[in-house]
């Protein structure tokens, strides 16, 4: 594949031309420091913590671990993506109902593993989550409130079904 | 926990969401590091690589001209005062002479972008003169002084009862404890805006605003009126923000330059670009009675505080008074020093030298235990602290002081099951690794109990304070307490609901143009502090309004009282809601300062030098592999001393965190260092632990309301660190016999001693 300097990245459902600076620019800084998409989250950018986690045709990716230039033709997600016109997904609002917020800098990097969890494993073992979500820092809560915000929206989503 | 709601659930006592919590979990909270102004430049910070040399010369020639640099500054361009410091100003702010740690700044840099500011970085051409560093703090009261200052920070003797008093039983060790990385996610960042007046609009992540400020102005060569500091959103902190980061430097560069400058840092720099905790080691020496009676400690602490005093002082202080542990001790011989080095230097975090001095003493206890062939919980209650009783320091804790409840609680809880495991060995020791062979498990359970003090001590006059506004029947509280994510945003709201019973709440940006010192989020104390001062605040603007309605009612005030949000007369003529009161916009301010604290006398440590404690226990189950020296910590009960849980939910989240950095600090996290050189300084090498290695915690609050705190609230941000990290370790040594004197417990320490005593 020829990499032009210059390329269009396809996310959340819109198109967003880059203007690169240096074709080594990773994902992570594109989105957020050349297109303002700032809900993707910089804390190791060494692809350790699962902060800056983001969908690339569904498949959950560290942003920081990924050539920007490289993702295109592909469709990103990022968290601005799971809830576009404002209400929160199920993940995000018990997120939040179950105290699985502080500083909260983990927490979009968490939505999305949390979603990407449950799209594959609808009703995981405590085991299943540990493992899971092992790839996603939190250095806040000891991650109790997050495992139960896990377990209620699995519970919440068999109740509704 | 049950518990009455009351006030439509959204006073105190009910587990409110947090009021930032719906922009945390969009993407759309905005944090230091998501900062952006038009044409603003990016700055990047030159540090040493060697841990102590002197700088020959510095040629910034060819840095200068790479294409998109605007600025490429040294210390000769310093606008102000060379060196800053919390407490002593002994920090440069560039290095001119001499480096004094891996990581010292030397050069700055503002470009276009960050990545001309890494290219630019790497022409500035820097000759040092490598010097030996000193790296063993042991060695530091003798050798060559690091810092004109000299290597000795401050010593803390603490002298009581009798010296020659002695026991029937006497147990010695020497303990050794890691320096611990405070690893907040959110990097160090902040926006410096040139602004018209000449002065400086500094947003930054921080845990104290006004401490920050008062930094600024010589250092930039401004005077106080024009600097204004900001806080931006914070992501984490645990002690790790309370010194600068960016801060002089972005405001150095956009001063220079005339336009706004971002910092943000990388892990890397991260580990080189805030204080850690404190290495310690601690030789201490008990005397007790057959009947388990403590008679008398005997205790040396040395901190090695690195290049830069910091906080040091008052971390010495800390390790020595919380020494002895929450215990009745009657004959005392404590001496704390910190010293300088030429390693990372430390200052505050999480239980600020009560975590180390809880280790030996936890350690001591267990040892004590076996010597008398005592259970150890025995051993520790037949000696808890109670109120009434005297410190180390002489002062009486005249607080609830639940020590014994702490302790019963979480021994209370049913231990855990053996393994189960439905994942193939995931859930054992070894983990993802699927390395375990069951039958080479030991499983151990240990137990400690810790305590420090609440809020800032000896002698400091915290002066906080807070301001509410009502307008339109809509409440803004403004307040300069940092949000560091510990929940303060969620309890100011419930306190002013509870006082005024007003729902319609918003919580100006804290900063220091718009209100006086809150102090900094640290210490356990904003709940306690600035909780108390939005409550007085909250009360004076009450109180302002029943008078406006006596006055405009032609009422006596005292026939007048706020019930519900309403202000009502005793014969029920009058009957409105707060906001009804009057169109005009209402505002109260109220300052609060807690009761004079007193210095530690400085041959004996006497003194009243605390406010309030904070106690608790711990109580931990662990697997051992112990032939490959792995841990799995299967379950982890804890009693806690929150005197009223403002937010239950807060507080378990505090807990839940406070345990997981204890749980790190006992098994993984160090920030090792060799000769000075940080050999770990990221998440690939630096591990801190995730979902996989934290187990149930299973939470008693002990709710002893504390006379005089709001609505009797102690603060709860430290205490869960207090003596995890020992309960960890003691249940270890518990499965595998060994002494383990050193934390963090490496595999190595199990897995080559166990083969040695086979």
């Amino acid at each position: 594949m020829k990499i032009e300097r210059n390329y269009t990245l396809h996310i959340n459902g819109k198109d967003h031309p880059v203007e690169s600076d240096w074709l080594g620019e990773n994902l992570l800084y594109v989105l957020r420091e050349k297109l303002g998409i700032w809900g993707t989250k910089n804390a190791c950018e060494q692809g350790e913590c699962g902060s800056c986690s983001v969908f690339i045709n569904g498949v959950m990716t560290c942003s920081c671990m990924e050539l920007s230039a490289s993702a295109v033709g592909t469709k990103i997600t990022t968290v601005e993506g799971l809830a576009p016109h404002g209400e929160l997904t199920d993940v995000q609002e018990e997120m939040l109902n179950a105290g699985a917020v502080q500083c909260g800098f983990c927490t979009p990097g968490l939505v999305v593993a949390v979603t990407d969890l449950l799209e594959t494993n609808s009703t995981p073992s405590r085991l299943e989550v540990k493992e899971a979500l092992a790839g996603n820092l939190c250095r806040c809560t000891g991650y109790g409130r997050i495992e139960d915000a896990v377990f209620r929206i699995s519970e919440k989503r068999a109740r509704e079904q | 926990m049950t518990r009455s709601k009351k006030n439509g659930n959204k006073g105190i006592g009910n587990s409110l969401i947090r009021p930032d919590g719906k922009e945390k979990v969009m993407g759309s909270f905005e944090y230091s590091s998501d900062l952006y102004h038009e044409d603003m430049l990016w700055g990047a910070t030159l540090r040493s690589p060697h841990p102590s040399a002197k700088i020959v010369n510095i040629d910034t020639s060819e840095a200068e001209i790479v294409d998109g640099v605007v600025a490429v500054l040294t210390s000769k361009d310093l606008p102000g005062k060379p060196t800053y410091g919390l407490i002593m100003a002994d920090q440069p702010v560039l290095c001119s002479n001499f480096v004094r740690f891996q990581g010292d700044p030397v050069a700055l840099v503002a470009a276009k972008d960050t990545e001309t500011c890494r290219r630019a970085l790497d022409k500035i051409k820097v000759k040092y003169k490598v010097l030996k560093p000193l790296t063993d703090p042991e060695l530091s009261e003798t050798a060559a002084p690091v810092h004109p200052s000299g290597n000795v920070v401050r010593k803390v003797p603490i002298r009581r009862g009798n010296p020659d008093a002695s026991g029937d039983v006497v147990v010695e060790g020497v303990y050794e404890m890691g320096s611990q990385d405070q690893a907040f996610l959110g990097p160090e960042s902040g926006l410096a805006v040139p602004a018209n007046d000449g002065g400086i609009d500094l947003y930054v992540a921080t845990q104290g605003l006004h401490q920050d400020h008062f930094q600024l102005p010589p250092c930039l060569n401004l005077p106080d009126e024009k600097v204004r500091v900001h806080l931006a959103g914070v992501g984490g902190a645990f002690g790790g923000r309370e010194d600068w980061s960016v801060q002089g430097h972005a405001c150095i560069l956009a001063l220079h330059t005339g336009r706004p400058v971002k910092m943000s840092y990388l892990r890397d720099e991260s580990f080189q670009g805030h204080l850690h905790r404190h290495p310690a080691k601690m030789w201490f020496r008990h005397h007790a009675r057959k009947s388990g009676e403590l008679v008398k400690i005997e205790a040396r602490i040395l901190l090695d505080g690195g290049a830069y005093a910091s906080t040091s002082g008052f971390v010495a202080a800390n390790a020595a008074r919380f020494a002895c542990g929450p215990y009745r001790v009657p004959n005392l011989i404590v001496d704390a020093t910190a010293v300088r080095t030429n390693n990372h230097p430390c200052g505050a975090m999480r239980g600020f030298g009560a975590v180390q001095a809880c280790f030996a003493h936890e350690s001591q206890m267990d040892k004590l235990a076996e010597a008398l062939t005592m259970d150890p919980v025995k051993l520790r209650m037949a000696n808890v602290l109670k109120t009434g009783d005297k410190l180390p320091t002489g002062q009486i804790v005249h607080v609830p002081a639940p020590v014994e409840e702490c302790l019963a609680a979480a021994c209370a809880f049913p231990m855990p099951a053996e393994s189960a495991d439905n994942q193939d060995n995931y859930g054992l020791p070894g983990g993802a690794g699927r390395t375990v062979d069951r039958s080479r498990i030991r499983r151990g359970v240990g137990y400690a109990v810790g305590y420090k003090n609440l809020a800032y001590a000896e002698g400091y006059d915290d002066d906080t304070c807070a301001s509410c506004k009502l307008v339109d029947g809509k409440l803004e509280i403004t307040s300069a307490a940092a949000e560091i994510g510990q929940g303060f945003v969620t309890v100011a709201k419930q306190i002013a609901y509870e006082v005024l019973g007003i729902e319609d709440i918003v919580l100006k940006q804290a900063s220091t143009a718009i209100i006086g010192s809150a102090g900094s989020s640290a210490a356990s104390r904003q709940t306690y502090m600035s909780g108390k001062a939005i409550k007085l605040a909250c009360q004076n603007l009450a109180d302002k309004l029943i008078s406006i309605c006596a006055e405009t009612h032609g009422i006596a005030i005292d026939a007048l009282s706020l019930v519900n949000g309403r202000i009502r007369s005793v014969n029920g003529t009058i009957d409105l809601e707060l906001a009804m009161v009057t169109t005009d916009p209402i505002e109260a301010e109220a300052h609060y300062s807690h009761f004079q604290t007193k210095k530690m006398d400085e041959k004996t440590g006497q003194g009243d030098t605390d406010v309030s404690w904070i106690f608790a226990a711990h109580r931990v189950v662990v697997d051992v592999d112990i032939d490959l020296g792995l841990v799995r910590v299967v379950q982890i009960t804890t009693g806690q001393d929150v005197g009223n849980a403002l937010n239950p939910l807060s507080v378990v989240g505090q807990i839940e965190g406070g345990i997981s950095q204890g749980l790190g600090l006992a098994v993984m996290e160090e920030v090792i260092s060799e000769g000075g050189v940080v050999k770990n300084g990221s998440f690939t090498d630096y591990l801190i632990p995730t979902f996989a290695d934290m187990p149930p915690v299973e939470i008693t609050m002990i709710e002893q309301p504390e006379d005089g705190a709001p609505y009797g609230a102690k603060g709860v941000g430290e205490t869960p660190s207090l003596s995890s990290t020992s309960a960890v370790v003691a249940a270890i040594r518990a499965a595998t016999g060994l002494e383990l004197p050193r934390a963090p417990i490496r595999a190595e320490d199990i897995a080559l001693a166990s083969r040695n005593s086979k």
